[in-house]
């Protein structure tokens, strides 16, 4: 066998591999981020309109958000959101909500526990669990900053 | 008696060849929609194939054209010796729920894309050893059951890369005999039918890509290494084949496998095709480099490929399916992806 240079390879390979333009997709992700932020926003109006206070009006915003996105999973809708936006629909709440209804949609044929249970938080697991890992890690150097009094 | 029909390096030359009796191809509505959708025996409007999971659905697709391949030629399952049959899922489970279970006495297989080349492979091997009169080759994949194996769920909205391949919803089925087919068979014209000439085995070819999203430049390194030998250990130059088919490389790895041919001043272009490019228009079906699995080489095989070396159109081809040996475990401990390509001569074969 050849002597292989891989690095060598995989440079070449990466040179003839056509890329997605990064101007374009930052702009599709900005479009479709600002469109789902906005509608929270007016979620987040209107249910303080309506009587709601500030508080309960942003819950209103997450929970109906996370409803909107599960509905589009459900009728396969959201996936061609996220082939057209990006990180646009990936980082939002809806996203998050996407990831974990696709998950609990495609095993449920596993059943309740091994799949459903197992897996619906396959794709959203390592955010939750390094979401906790860095507000606890924040939240000690808070508390540090609190007693040495650099914040009051 | 001990036959000894090595040939070079890692081909093997038949004396006596083995002939395409039946063969059989069924897809998916996608598939039937792309650029051989008139070419297929049967498209399946349902994705589903009338099951309730994506695995049971590509059972069923693969023990129904087997099933097809054997009702073309008026055979039961007793009239076949051996199967030689795989698939993509873990544990080739398609394939043990699917065509095994016709009832045939069954070797599983796991090559990746690359089955249909092993399978035709050991077939001919078999059969040449005198194991039967009768072999029958399938491999199946789906779209769906191969997201769930080795990407994401399907309704996760996420991007893919333009080196990303669509696994082909398809499977299909080649019976082998040791005696050339009878009028009745689809696979004889007047002027003849294909057979299996030779074959060059593949060699496990790894380059250190790590890209499970650019499979075709995974593969090129094993399609180049296998074709180069199977000219070496024959003797033969592109020139001596009608056309050379690799599996699924897809556009970008078609590219490669050109290129790296190249520099041992081997010019395929001319007579180079790929399963994968042929099976879907890339532009207006969405499929980014091309199509690919089991059932992409083994679908167009047997609709496309076969039908005009029967005819006489094509006199020799080689048949290259390519494989990724990837697992999921092995890509998530940071393993490269190596790849496979099995080659089979197929030749017009007058009667």
């Amino acid at each position: 066998m050849r002597n292989i240079d891989e690095k060598k390879y995989e440079k070449y390979v990466k040179q003839i591999t056509p890329t997605h333009s990064l101007p374009l997709n930052m702009l599709k992700a900005f479009f479709t981020g600002g469109l789902i932020c906005l509608l929270g926003q007016f979620i987040t109006d209107t249910a303080h309109s309506l009587g709601a206070d500030l508080s309960d009006a942003r819950t209103w915003c997450s929970v109906l958000l996370i409803l909107l996105s599960v509905i589009l999973t459900g009728f396969g809708i959201y996936p061609k959101i996220g082939k057209f936006g990006g990180a646009g629909s990936l980082v939002p709440i809806t996203g998050f909500a996407n990831s974990v209804a696709a998950s609990a949609i495609e095993f449920r044929a596993e059943g309740q526990v091994f799949g459903i249970g197992c897996k619906i938080f396959t794709i959203a697991g390592p955010v939750i669990l390094y979401g906790i890992m860095s507000a606890w890690a924040l939240g000690v150097i808070y508390y540090i900053l609190k007693i040495l009094e650099v914040i009051s | 008696m001990i036959k000894n029909l090595h040939n070079g390096a890692a081909s093997i030359g038949f004396d006596s060849p083995l002939y395409f009796e039946s063969c059989a191809s069924i897809v998916s509505q996608k598939e039937g929609d792309g650029p051989l959708g008139n070419l297929f025996d049967m498209i399946c409007k349902d994705p589903m194939f009338g099951c309730d999971t994506w695995e049971s659905a590509e059972s069923t697709l693969q023990k129904e054209v087997a099933t097809l391949a054997m009702n073309r030629c008026s055979l039961t399952p007793e009239d076949v010796q051996l199967m030689f049959a795989g698939d993509l899922l873990a544990q080739t489970a398609a394939t043990s729920f699917g065509s095994a279970g016709i009832g045939i006495p069954f070797y599983g297989l796991y090559g990746a894309c690359s089955t249909m080349g092993e399978s035709l492979s050991l077939g001919s091997l078999a059969l040449t050893a005198g194991f039967g009169s009768r072999v029958l080759c399938t491999t199946s994949s789906h779209f769906a059951s191969a997201e769930k194996e080795f990407r994401f769920p399907l309704g996760y909205g996420n991007q893919r890369p333009f080196s990303a391949t669509w696994t082909v919803t398809g499977s299909g089925a080649c019976i082998l005999n040791t005696a050339p087919p009878g009028e009745n068979s689809p696979l004889r014209s007047s002027g003849g039918c294909a057979a299996i000439t030779g074959l060059t085995a593949g060699r496990v070819m790894d380059y250190g890509l790590k890209d499970s999203m650019n499979m075709g430049g995974c593969m090129a390194p094993a399609a180049c290494d296998t074709i180069t030998r199977n000219f070496a250990d024959f003797g033969r130059t592109p020139s001596d084949y009608d056309a050379v088919f690799t599996g699924d490389l897809g556009v970008i790895g078609k590219k490669i496998l050109l290129d790296l041919l190249g520099e041992q001043n081997i010019d395929l272009s001319p007579i180079h095709q790929d399963c994968g490019i042929l099976i879907y228009d890339n532009e207006t079906q969405d499929t980014h480099a091309g199509g690919s699995g089991c059932g992409c080489s083994a679908t167009v095989l047997a609709a496309y490929i076969l039908p005009k070396v029967v005819s006489g159109e094509w006199k020799r081809i080689l048949f290259v399916p390519t494989g990724a040996l990837l697992s999921k475990v092995s890509f998530n401990e940071g393993d490269s992806i190596p790849g496979i390509a099995h080659a089979v001569v197929i030749e017009h074969v007058e009667v």
